[in-house]
């Protein structure tokens, strides 16, 4: 809500809210200039955790890559590597079989949950009600577990390669994703219950850290900041990828312009990935191929390796020096759990990436917290800031 | 560190050691950490708050968000060459007595990221008591470290001098 | 061209480029060249009227881009002439669209005019590319570091800048 600074009072106070603060989900910094408890200016400064990760990804080979993208965006590490695998298949020209397909949605939409759960933790914590910290960490250890089960780590897989999955999933796995998936929607009952009606919350949130549409897409926001501002926009819909035009699913889209729009619009998003995971563990859980059949890709058999050389040599080659793209250049986008996330990959025909360039949605979508956040109070900033949900990763890479 | 020596100096060693186990014991089971959590790491100090890895059980699960009420400082993630003076001054402002965890190997010695913008280790910047393996470490290694770092607590002498060798 | 193109987009569906044919028309002496590769295209344009062709794309029915997505910058090597290249990725909400806009710029002369009038999004992604390259982007409104320290010596991201730093 804006407020009319104190006519009375002339001084203006500058604050330094971060780089080490608890509310900042992250080391973000952002410089206040504050009249009593109004904001008046709000300078994000951003940089402490810059990783260089573009310039890593120059000297990986293709397929190493995975595990540096996947530390990005470290709440989303599975869509990270996802969008960069399918801007390489699509340089390459690789089409993927379905069965893979179906993996990485699995995962993907698994990932969107867990990622979400720490938001719902992490910004109802922020706002003050700290018991929907440990309902959403408790509930994320039983998607962990399913992480660890297929693939073997917790938080940063690295399970989607270039042209498929890395191995197929266990036969412990679908038993236990289903009972998961099985307890999933009483969970989300209960969080609705704790947070959504609690009047506090509401009062907090509603009217705060406004953004009106038309400013919104051309600040360049995406994902559920730009759905709480009535844009109807999901790339998952708009340019489907990895066959999500054959999943059911809706996009929520919530007018108000403010933070209780956009939690809104992550809970029933929790709601539709649900959806699609027991759709996507239906169609992926008996055994079958989890990469495509591409010379470069997919390494030949152990026993044909053993018998024959030139197999052998086309696996030691493969392994060691890695497989080369064709020149040219991919901008590739999908819907992570934050919002557009865009790979412009640029390769010279060798065994590694030219350049890589990560769009971060959490970086552009932060480059506009100054215009949602001057004339409201401290007490606003920080529920705005998690309400874009932004992951400092994402933004400095 | 004027009393205790004063103390120690004056009364019997039987007495100093027992009044070394009696503040060593208090100190080691409510170490409050400071909320430093970087990057990825954080995720899992945070998981090791949760129901399922308790780490209240150790008397840890109080995260001060000031420095000046806090007691250990675990370095959770990647520093980066920004960060660096800030980690620095974080730890100045913490009152003695002060450990610090380096969790994961970015902390510990620049990890993933071997750049130039991640500080190699972040023993260069502050004392280093207990250093976690681990892209990130699981929380259970965590509470490892805490407990290791308990144990070092416990072998410290507040009360009775250090005999010459 | 328009058989290659709906070849290309009948392979892969999305994401769908707009047809640039109807931009060279406007803007001949601007768009330099148009390049049709791996499904995508890619306007070569000059950095004259730059920004007149960006606001034309932005405003024009047929087109719409009113999303900028992502500006994103290429070294092309120590010695290459052009050395950089800036890409903006354009997306049109309206039509579903996409377009790359690319621009060339010379290591001596590496000066290319902000994007800030006509889409917000532009301020910290044409920071990043000054941070990363040293392109400076004329009449932005707060050019300075965003991701590397304030005082900081050098560009990362350009092909001379060891790994290690210094």
């Amino acid at each position: 809500m804006l407020r009319k600074p104190d006519p009375l009072s002339d001084t203006l106070m500058t604050v330094s809210l971060g780089p080490q603060h608890p509310s900042t989900h992250g080391v973000l910094r952002l410089e206040l200039t504050l009249d009593g408890e109004t904001v008046v200016k709000a300078i994000p400064d951003i940089g402490y955790l810059h990783t260089g990760i573009e310039k890593t990804m120059e000297k990986e080979k293709w397929q190493q890559v995975v595990t540096v993208t996947c530390r990005a965006d470290y709440l989303n590490s599975m869509g990270n590597d996802l969008g960069y695998c399918l801007a390489v298949e699509k340089l390459m020209g690789v089409d993927v079989p379905e069965r893979v397909q179906d993996l990485r949605v699995l995962f993907t939409e698994l990932n969107r949950l867990s990622s979400h759960l720490v938001w719902f933790g992490t910004h109802a914590m922020d706002i003050g009600a700290m018991t929907a910290f440990f309902y959403a960490f408790t509930e994320r250890e039983r998607i962990l577990d399913l992480y660890e089960c297929a693939t073997g780590a917790r938080l940063h897989q690295s399970y989607f390669i270039i042209g498929g999955c890395r191995w197929d999933i266990p036969a412990t796995f679908a038993p236990l994703c289903d009972e998961f998936l099985r307890g999933f929607p009483k969970f989300l009952d209960e969080c609705k219950r704790l947070v959504t009606g609690n009047r506090i919350f509401q009062r907090r949130t509603q009217g705060v850290g406004v953004m009106k549409r038309e400013d919104a897409v051309n600040w360049g926001l995406s994902g559920p900041t730009i759905r709480g501002s009535g844009v109807n926009w999901d790339i998952r819909k708009a340019e489907p990828y990895s066959g999500y035009d054959t999943y059911d699913f809706k996009v929520p889209v919530y007018d108000t312009c403010d933070v209780w729009a956009r939690y809104l619009v992550r809970m029933d998003e929790m709601e539709e990935s649900w959806k699609i995971c027991v759709e996507a563990l239906n169609r992926a859980k008996e055994p079958g191929e989890f990469i495509a059949d591409h010379p470069k890709l997919k390494l030949p058999e152990r026993d044909l390796m053993k018998k024959h050389i030139d197999v052998m040599i086309h696996h030691f080659l493969l392994a060691s020096e890695g497989f080369t793209a064709p020149i040219g250049e991919v901008y590739q986008s999908i819907e992570s759990a934050r919002g557009e996330l865009g790979f412009h990959v640029v390769s010279d025909g060798a065994e590694r990436p030219y350049r890589v360039h990560m769009r971060a949605p959490s970086f552009v979508n932060l480059s506009a917290l100054p215009a949602m956040v001057e004339g409201s109070l401290i007490a606003d900033v920080v529920a705005v800031i998690g309400s874009i949900d932004i992951v400092l990763g994402d933004v400095d890479r | 560190m004027g009393l205790e020596t004063k103390i120690g100096a004056v009364l019997p060693e039987v007495i100093t050691t027992r009044l070394d186990s009696l503040v060593n014991w208090a100190r080691k089971s409510a170490l409050w950490p400071a909320t430093f959590g970087l990057a990825c790491c954080a995720i899992e100090m945070m998981a090791m708050t949760d129901p399922r890895n308790d780490v209240a059980r150790f008397g840890a699960e109080v995260f001060r968000a000031s420095p000046r009420q806090a007691d250990v400082m675990i370095v959770a993630g990647r520093v980066s060459i920004k960060m660096a003076p800030v980690l620095r001054r974080i730890y100045d402002q913490m009152p003695e007595p002060k450990w610090v965890i380096s969790m994961g190997v970015c902390a510990s010695a620049g990890g993933v990221f071997n750049n130039y913008a991640i500080v190699q280790g972040v023993d260069k910047v502050v004392p280093v008591d207990i250093f976690v393996p681990g892209c990130p470490p699981r929380p259970e290694g965590l509470i490892w470290a805490i407990m290791k770092l308990q144990e070092k607590i416990e072998r410290d002498k507040v009360f009775t001098e250090e005999k010459a060798a | 061209m328009s058989q290659t193109l709906e070849q290309a987009q009948s392979a892969t569906r999305y994401p769908r480029y707009a047809d640039a044919s109807l931009i060279r028309a406007k803007f001949t002496d601007t768009v330099e060249e148009i390049i049709e590769a791996a499904s995508e295209i890619t306007i070569v344009a000059k950095r004259e009227r730059l920004v007149e062709l960006m606001i034309w794309l932005r405003d024009e029915p047929a087109f719409r881009f009113d999303y900028l997505s992502d500006i994103s910058g290429v070294d092309l090597g120590e010695f290459a002439s052009p050395r950089f290249a800036i890409a903006y990725h354009l997306y049109s909400l309206v039509h579903n669209h996409r377009l790359r806009v690319k621009v060339f710029l010379e290591e001596d002369d590496a000066r290319a005019p902000t994007m800030w009038n006509v889409w917000k999004a532009s301020n910290w992604l044409e920071r990043e590319v000054y941070d990363m390259f040293g392109v400076i982007f004329d009449d932005h409104p707060d050019l300075r570091r965003i991701l590397m320290p304030a005082d900081y010596d050098g560009y990362p991201l350009r092909k001379d800048f060891p790994i290690k730093g210094y």
